[in-house]
């Protein structure tokens, strides 16, 4: 790709909750401009990992590095590993953008509010620049007509477009989208999977969990297979999807037959 | 009953208005910091805060203000009956309201915060745009009922010889030997000093655009 820096890279991570392990021992590395889709079934540790990436949080083993700079952890000389300061860490994180399933869009704050308050708050940027960039970051998810609502007078999609919006104000290099249209009726995904091609089209590094086995073909540069907490495969949407097929992903797929996704592989 | 004697009312009603409105404003902001007592991760301040809504919450309002009204002058602050008074209200009514926002700041959804997180928010940021904004959104109904208790608690005070609207009712009452009238009308008074802070607090929540689905 355009960098011998990977945009993420990420070594030998597990994460346990208590004495349950969920990811054992991940590897992965994500070039930039790549769009890589994180797909398996419920409970193969996904959303885990991409909290993980997103330092939500913190792996109990292993490494991640951003644009080659450590997230969260570092090694230290002794080969151990050294938690950095939470300054460090917001100044690595400010390169990462993050959508939720659940939007978690501000609900006392406008969506020109949501989008323009990290731009004040954060950026020490005056109310009204905040609010010509946010005017425009909503423009290009097609909701400059919706500044003034509210979360609760918008629509599931359009909260979700709100939530894109807030994340690329702040120039982030890297997006990652934790299932963002596992909430939305299947007439709304659409509008968010559009913005989703759209960014991925203007070479955005992008990172998304999720359902869609469709969007992950047609858009996704790269699949990686979770399943119980290891990588199981990856590689390009073909070498994954294409045949002759891994049997589990086989198995998996299956699953989709039935909502007519498999076809669109 | 005359005029005279209802306006005597309304001007005791004043009194009980000033009083029960000093103690739910001194009250809230002292619940503030009991709140964050109590959600303070030091296990001292956490103890300390959980005492002393124990305290308030577990002795009944009459008993606290007869103490604090002979505590103060065996301690050696003298203060005016009415002072006392409204040092006993708010401290039982800042119990209240802490247990009000502590649950509204538990009511604030993870993701929201985190949402914060990802937007580059400090601990101090999150709190002053984010949470604190909510939670006093969530717990308004709870504070505002707090209020309206209060406000009717406040005739307790009578007992430590403030001749606020119930006093002043009881000392009608049995001047002019005409109760019945007198304590209706003081009850009436009671009732729209209430009406209009429920009816503040409705207002102040309808013009919150954000929680209409």
């Amino acid at each position: 790709m355009n960098s011998t820096v990977p945009a993420i890279r990420i070594s030998g991570l597990t994460k346990s909750y208590g004495e349950t392990e969920v990811l054992h021992g991940i590897d992965l590395e994500f070039a930039s401009g790549e769009v890589t889709c994180l797909i398996g079934p419920s409970g193969s540790g996904k959303s885990t990992l991409l909290r993980c990436i997103a330092f939500l949080e913190e792996a109990t083993n292993g490494l991640i590095s951003i644009e080659g700079e450590a997230l969260g952890f570092a090694m230290g000389p002794g080969g151990n590993r050294i938690r950095l300061p939470q300054a460090e860490v917001r100044a690595v994180r400010s390169r990462i953008g993050m959508v939720f399933q659940q939007f978690n869009l501000w609900p006392h704050m406008t969506a020109l509010g949501n989008v323009a308050e990290a731009l004040v708050t954060v950026r020490g940027m005056s109310r009204s620049d905040a609010e010509a960039r946010a005017t425009r970051e909503l423009e290009r998810v097609g909701l400059g007509h919706r500044a003034g609502h509210y979360p609760a007078q918008l629509s599931g999609g359009q909260q979700q477009r709100v939530a894109i919006a807030r994340a690329l104000a702040l120039d982030p290099r890297i997006m990652l989208f934790d299932e963002p249209t596992s909430s939305l009726d299947p007439e709304l995904t659409g509008e968010v999977l559009n913005v989703m091609r759209q960014l991925a089209d203007d070479g955005m590094t992008m990172l998304v969990v999720s359902h869609e086995i469709g969007f992950a073909a047609s858009v996704g540069s790269k699949i990686v297979f979770l399943d119980q907490g290891k990588v199981l495969l990856e590689g390009s949407p073909t070498e994954v999807f294409g045949k002759p097929r891994h049997p589990r992903i086989d198995q998996f797929l299956d699953t989709y037959l039935d909502r007519g996704a498999a076809t669109l592989i | 009953m005359s005029w005279k004697l209802f306006m005597l009312l309304v001007k005791a009603s004043g009194l009980t208005l000033v009083i029960s409105g000093v103690s739910i404003l001194i009250g809230l902001a002292l619940g503030f910091v009991i709140c964050a007592g109590l959600l303070s991760g030091t296990r001292g301040l956490n103890r300390a805060a959980e005492l002393f809504v124990s305290f308030f919450r577990g002795v009944p309002l009459l008993v606290q203000l007869l103490l604090i009204y002979h505590l103060m002058p065996a301690l050696g602050i003298n203060v005016s009956s009415t002072t006392a008074a409204i040092v006993g209200l708010s401290l039982c009514t800042a119990a209240y309201q802490a247990e009000n926002l502590r649950a509204g700041f538990g009511a604030v959804p993870r993701g929201l915060l985190e949402a914060a997180d990802m937007c580059g928010f400090s601990h101090f940021q999150t709190f002053r745009r984010i949470r604190a904004p909510i939670a006093l959104r969530l717990t308004l109904p709870a504070i505002i009922n707090e209020a309206v208790l209060l406000l009717k608690a406040s005739s307790l005070v009578s007992v430590v010889g403030i001749v606020e609207l119930t006093r002043m009712a009881q000392d009608l009452a049995s001047s002019t030997y005409r109760p019945i009238p007198i304590f209706a009308s003081a009850g009436l008074l009671y009732f729209i000093i209430c009406a209009i802070v429920a009816g503040i607090g409705a207002l102040y929540e309808r013009r919150q655009k954000w929680a209409r689905r």
